[in-house]
């Protein structure tokens, strides 16, 4: 008997060796735990954004009480780097160098990621779906440990060039952008569209952002005959722009607006809700306020997680649909893992996500990559301001393969 | 404020034997260079940065502390500093070591020209004309006129040096040898300056200019050095942090980079040289304690623990240490 049982014994040691061998080579997995580091702004300028992370913490905790993924729990660390470049480099290493995680998921900020970048390709750790609307993050030759997750700038631009040539073929574009790399992913967006037309049919003009106020720039375009344009701007400068065409009596065919300028509370209402009605801009996230999505299964599913373990979160604070759909698009991938939690194979994952629908993304948005594909979403719907809300218009509509 | 405990000239109480101060120095020098052997890279990482807000701190601490003139723009030279060697280095592939002379001398230059305008303010409103200062530098980096040097929001990147001759260091222990090595060298000359006929003149200006005049000191001569040298200490870290941290872009030179500096000085103690040292340490390590009791607020912590070191140590660290050596000196005889 207890030959039989040493025996079995045996067997189920040599059977588990292998799988345990191989959990031990990757830093940050054992057999019951995987590390995850993050690093996000709980204090500083960019504190607001503090949310994302709350929400991760809760949704790992919500997994783990699910059973955890592969057989482990998750150990989600995040640290806060006040959204100050040197913080975020002395946080990283400590999640990669001292606390050994498997990988980096949605650090936040461009500043801040771009003070990290080089350090994780040369260290090889996964640095994963980024917070971040940057371009340069889809660049898997030269980086292949890091991919970005939401739309970039550059896609979002192409999707109004797309749709400004379907509806207006023969248009001109007056195009204003902010002087810094997020407005200048505007003009290399719509440059992918037009191409060689692109000087024939753009006036691009730039502001700085230390400018007062970006009335000669609208005055300038209107002076063009461009009878289409694209404000690629943050909030003030977008609020500006939306009543000086107003007031100069500029009746632009179609106006686009920036995604990260649609707030209603800093942008319409400073401008004069009535002065924007036509602006069109994008969305690929269910806005929580929308009363469209009241009974859409995937908003009850994450209405029911804020419930559950985020009681006292602000249910119109649009971070919270973002980190939802963005830390499953991590789970998703640690599932294609299939025990494997290998670094190189959650790459090789991250690589191979086919069409997959988080909760929080507006129906007919996948997310999608390939080994030369690191933009994981590159589809948008867009909507128009109708004096009060956003109403969302068409189908959904994508960017152009560069 | 101005008033500072340490006397003009400590040497008379610390003056012991040649052999006991050979003997301090060993033991100094073994305790800044055991941790590089002993700690992991990441500690080492951090402590070397530890190190370099403590020179920047030591910096404010020459024209604040010891000369009074408050300054809440040091960010600004230690931005100066870090661009600099950042640029030398990725434009036009300098070494490290040839970066930081030049570094050194643009912020002596730069800190010079902002002694001027400081000599006719005082107090406050040179305070907050230094302020200024730090909330222009950042946009002033992106400007137009500047991105093809500054790389603009973009940034730059560089690369750590590599430990020369083949010698068996890490680069992350290389860093840390060079930027302690840089560091006292700093401290040493600042010790000098400070124990010195100019130094005792700068104390007789921040405490009484009158009676320094009437002694026949140039006040205003003086002042603008103080602030050249003051700022040149503090370029000298940031350029040394450029390199650390092997990247610089205008979001890490915020004005909270000269708030940090002000507030590791006051803890660590105005007018004191080993208290800078303890004001680096403070101002990199207790934000992330803080952070590890709320992810809520850090914020609030952090302050809450800055009221409690400031109730309970007034004169900073180095007001404790002097409480210290003075009951011990009283027990002696």
């Amino acid at each position: 008997m207890t030959t039989r049982r040493q025996l079995l014994g045996t067997g189920a040691a040599l059977l588990a060796a292998p799988g345990i061998a191989r959990a031990q080579e990757t830093p940050g997995v054992t057999a019951t735990e995987i590390r995850i580091g993050n690093t996000m702004p709980y204090s500083g300028p960019a504190s607001a954004y503090g949310s994302i992370g709350r929400s991760h913490q809760a949704f790992f905790r919500m997994i783990n009480d699910q059973g955890g993924i592969a057989g482990r729990k998750i150990n989600f660390i995040t640290y806060d780097d006040g959204y100050s470049p040197p913080k975020t480099v002395e946080q990283v290493r400590r999640l990669v160098e001292q606390d050994k995680v498997a990988l980096l998921f949605n650090t936040l900020g461009t500043p801040t990621n771009s003070a990290i970048v080089r350090y994780v390709n040369q260290r090889k750790v996964p640095h994963l779906f980024v917070s971040t609307g940057a371009d340069k993050w889809g660049n898997y030759q030269d980086t292949p440990w890091t991919i970005g997750w939401q739309p970039s700038y550059r896609t979002e631009a192409q999707i109004y060039a797309k749709h400004m040539l379907a509806t207006r073929p023969d248009a001109r574009l007056g195009l204003l952008y902010q002087n810094d790399d997020f407005g200048k992913d505007y003009v290399a967006g719509v440059r992918d569209v037009l191409g060689p037309r692109f000087d024939s049919v753009v006036k691009a003009v730039s502001h700085e952002v230390t400018d007062p106020t970006i009335d000669s720039q609208v005055v300038t375009l209107q002076g063009s005959g461009a009878d289409v344009l694209l404000t690629a701007t943050t909030p003030k400068f977008a609020a500006q722009t939306i009543r000086k065409v107003f007031d100069v009596g500029w009746r632009s065919a179609i106006h686009y607006l920036t995604n990260v300028s649609i707030s209603v509370g800093t942008v319409m209402d400073p401008a004069g809700p009535e002065k924007g009605v036509g602006i069109i801009t994008s969305a690929y996230l269910k806005d929580p306020t929308d009363a469209g999505w009241n009974a859409d299964p995937g908003m009850n599913e994450w209405r029911a997680f804020m419930q559950k373990y985020i009681p006292d979160g602000d249910m119109k604070d649009g971070s919270y649909p973002f980190a939802y759909g963005v830390a499953q698009t991590m789970l998703q991938v640690l599932k294609q893992c299939d025990m494997d939690l290998s670094r190189e194979r959650m790459m090789k994952e991250v690589a191979n996500i086919r069409d997959f629908v988080p909760a929080t993304l507006i129906p007919g948005i996948k997310v999608a990559t390939s080994p030369t594909n690191f933009h994981p979403i590159r589809q948008m719907q867009l909507q128009k301001w109708t004096g009060t809300t956003w109403e969302r218009f068409g189908g959904v509509l994508e960017g152009t393969s560069i | 404020m101005t008033r500072m405990d340490e006397s003009l000239g400590p040497s008379g109480a610390a003056g012991g034997s040649r052999a006991w101060r050979a003997t301090l120095l060993t033991l100094g020098i073994f305790a800044a260079v055991a941790p590089a052997f002993l700690l992991e890279s990441f500690q080492l990482f951090q402590l070397t940065m530890a190190v370099i807000m403590a020179l920047a701190v030591l910096g404010l601490n020459i024209v604040t502390g010891y000369n009074g003139q408050i300054s809440l723009g040091h960010g600004a030279f230690f931005a100066v500093g870090a661009y600099v060697t950042a640029i030398l280095m990725s434009h036009f592939d300098w070494s490290f070591w040839a970066t930081l002379p030049v570094a050194a001398l643009v912020c002596a230059a730069v800190g010079y020209g902002v002694g001027f305008p400081a000599l006719r303010l005082g107090g406050l409103y040179l305070a907050l004309t230094t302020f200024s200062l730090a909330v222009a530098v950042p946009q002033i980096l992106k400007h137009k006129a500047l991105e093809d040097w500054t790389g603009g929001v973009q940034g730059l990147f560089l690369v750590k040096p590599d430990p020369p001759f083949g010698l068996a260091v890490t680069p992350d222990q290389w860093m840390y040898l060079s930027v302690v090595a840089v560091a006292a060298l700093c401290f040493w000359g600042t010790w000098n300056l400070v124990h010195s006929r100019i130094g005792r003149a700068l104390m007789a200006i921040r405490d009484n200019p009158t009676a320094a005049q009437a002694m026949g000191m140039d006040i205003s001569a003086l002042k603008t050095k103080t602030f050249a040298a003051s700022a040149m200490v503090t370029g000298i870290a940031g350029a040394l942090s450029a390199v650390a941290i092997e990247f610089v872009a205008p979001d890490s030179f915020t004005f909270g980079v000269s708030i940090t500096l002000f507030v590791g000085m006051v803890v660590g103690g105005v007018a004191s040289i080993l208290g800078s040292l303890f004001g680096g340490l403070f101002v990199l390590f207790v934000p992330n304690i803080a952070e590890a009791i709320s992810k809520a607020a850090p914020g609030v912590i952090y302050g809450v623990i800055l009221i409690l070191f400031l109730f309970l140590l007034p004169g900073g660290f180095a007001g404790l240490l002097r409480q210290i050596a003075a009951r011990l000196t009283r027990r002696r005889p």
